[in-house]
């Protein structure tokens, strides 16, 4: 039992039905004058101030007759719902398994259809009008906070979802992945160790790297820091050539696209500071088969796109 | 009855004292209970209470009226669970004093948000709610970042707590303030918001 002891429901079924006698005691011993047509009001003989009187009508029928329906609307409603101690209801009802039911009936008119798609490859699925009408309603409700519901990234710091640049794969597998067990990317803060200058060194060979405008001089001075910096050098992480690593989700440097800017500043920013962010895993939340028509239609963004219009 | 009415008309303090006696049925009867009610009276699995630093952010959440668009009560809908997770149950809100749970939704419900977002998330979204959701009508909350938690009134707050059940120990009360001590109301809001709803978030 719910309680911490057995007084209380038995204390709620006594409050309950003593309330209701009451009320019905009140109701019928007020209600027993009644005035014949003709008949003259009677004044109650209370009088006050001196003069002030009040005439003794009889309540209007309509009314009485109300307050008697709302009584047996009562005990109607104590007999079918939980209102009076431990007792359930005639029915049985409960806010949870009224959910319950509710979910069950959802589940059985829903379940064929995730099921049928369940099968299906997610390549294959990504090409499914109808598959992508339901992922893109999913991707409304979980997804667009971050990645924008145009997916191609709300801000900086969260992954266009439309272009041919993956931080962790843009396979089906490796999508499905990401949404299953969610992501966690970390760079470290290098501010500190690396002092101002050579921050922008590092920065400019950077932009070097990655084909934009950079100091040549800067730049010459950050290649030696990327590649031999104590304790952690930046090529350990990003690759020699600055390429990244797909599978740990390191960045590409070299691609010309950005999370966080490509700017000069934006790179002495990120490189100082470091970065974190993190993709929410979806697994257990949304279930296997949510995710797959997710993963369907995060797929089909890139996929289906016209050849003419393919970014680089 | 005649002598019932008589009393009541002529002597206002048994007037005073039969309507304070009527209109407390309904308390008596539904409230009351349910503080000897094991389910809204014990935390569930997983519930704990607040660090000093959610705390300092639940009181920034509240001075900042967030309450007023979010409510943090899922209700047994499935068109609520399906978005937010798990209905709320009431041995989640044991801890809470006030609880939040609130009836308004302007914005989101918030009993699950925890996890739900990065925490780089929640930093731009409340500097500017619109540069991650164009479609936001939320107001931006900037000056959090560059205000310092009252590390100061800490322990208070938590002996506070404390005197109305939540068990804190001796040691989190002598640490609150240490704990608290150069993060901003940014941060702390944050640590707030990523703690709620957590004991249920993957239950279905």
């Amino acid at each position: 039992m719910d309680f911490t002891s057995g007084f209380w429901p038995i204390y709620i079924l006594v409050m309950v039905i003593a309330s209701l006698a009451f009320v019905l005691v009140v109701l019928v011993s007020q209600t027993k004058l009644k005035i014949k047509k003709g008949e003259k009001v009677e004044v109650t003989g209370h009088k006050w101030d001196g003069d002030l009187e009040e005439y003794n009508n009889p309540l209007p029928g309509w009314w009485v007759a109300m307050f008697y329906m709302t009584i047996v609307f009562a005990v109607g409603y104590l007999v079918a719902y939980p209102g009076s101690g431990v007792y359930q209801g005639a029915f049985g009802w409960s806010a949870q398994n009224q959910h319950a039911k509710e979910v069950e009936s959802a589940n059985k008119q829903y379940g064929p259809i995730y099921a049928k798609y369940a099968k299906v490859p997610v390549a294959e699925l990504a090409k499914d009008e109808q598959a992508r009408e339901l992922g893109k309603r999913l991707y409304m409700t979980y997804c667009m906070q971050c990645h924008g519901a145009d997916a191609r990234g709300a801000t900086t710091g969260f992954p266009n979802l439309t272009d041919d640049v993956w931080l962790w794969g843009g396979s089906a597998e490796k999508i499905t992945e990401t949404l299953n067990k969610g992501r966690v990317n970390q760079m470290p803060a290098f501010g500190e160790v690396l002092g101002e200058e050579k921050v922008r060194d590092v920065a400019n060979y950077v932009r070097k790297i990655s084909g934009q405008p950079f100091n040549e001089a800067r730049a010459l001075r950050g290649a030696v820091v990327f590649t031999s910096a104590k304790p952690l050098a930046c090529a350990s992480c990003h690759g020699p050539d600055g390429k990244g690593n797909m599978d740990a989700g390191i960045p590409n440097l070299t691609d010309g696209d950005w999370l966080y800017g490509g700017s000069e500043a934006s790179i002495v920013e990120t490189i100082t500071n470091g970065r974190q962010n993190q993709m929410p895993a979806w697994q257990e939340f949304l279930g296997d088969d949510k995710v797959h028509l997710l993963a369907a239609y995060v797929y089909g963004l890139r996929a289906n796109q016209p050849k003419d219009n393919q970014p680089k | 009855m005649d002598r019932i009415q008589k009393l009541i008309e002529e002597n206002v303090v048994w007037l005073i004292v039969l309507t304070f006696l009527t209109i407390s049925v309904a308390m008596l009867v539904e409230i009351l209970p349910l503080m000897f009610s094991k389910s809204v009276t014990k935390p569930i699995e997983g519930v704990k209470p607040y660090t000093a630093l959610q705390l300092a952010g639940r009181d920034v959440y509240i001075r900042e009226g967030c309450y007023n668009c979010h409510s943090q009560m899922i209700r047994p809908f499935r068109a609520e669970t399906e978005r937010y997770g798990h209905y709320s149950v009431g041995g989640e809100s044991v801890y809470d004093h006030p609880f939040q749970w609130g009836s308004k939704r302007t914005g989101p419900d918030l009993a699950r948000v925890g996890g739900r977002y990065s925490d780089e998330w929640h930093r731009v979204h409340l500097m500017n709610p619109r540069d991650v959701v164009p479609e936001s009508n939320m107001p931006a909350f900037p000056w959090l970042a560059g205000k310092l938690v009252d590390a100061e009134v800490m322990p208070k707050k938590l002996a506070a707590l404390r005197a109305v059940g939540v068990p804190y120990t001796d040691e989190e009360i002598a640490n609150a303030s240490a704990a608290v001590e150069g993060k901003t109301e940014m941060d702390a809001v944050i640590a707030y918001l990523q703690g709620l709803g957590l004991a249920l978030k993957n239950k279905r």
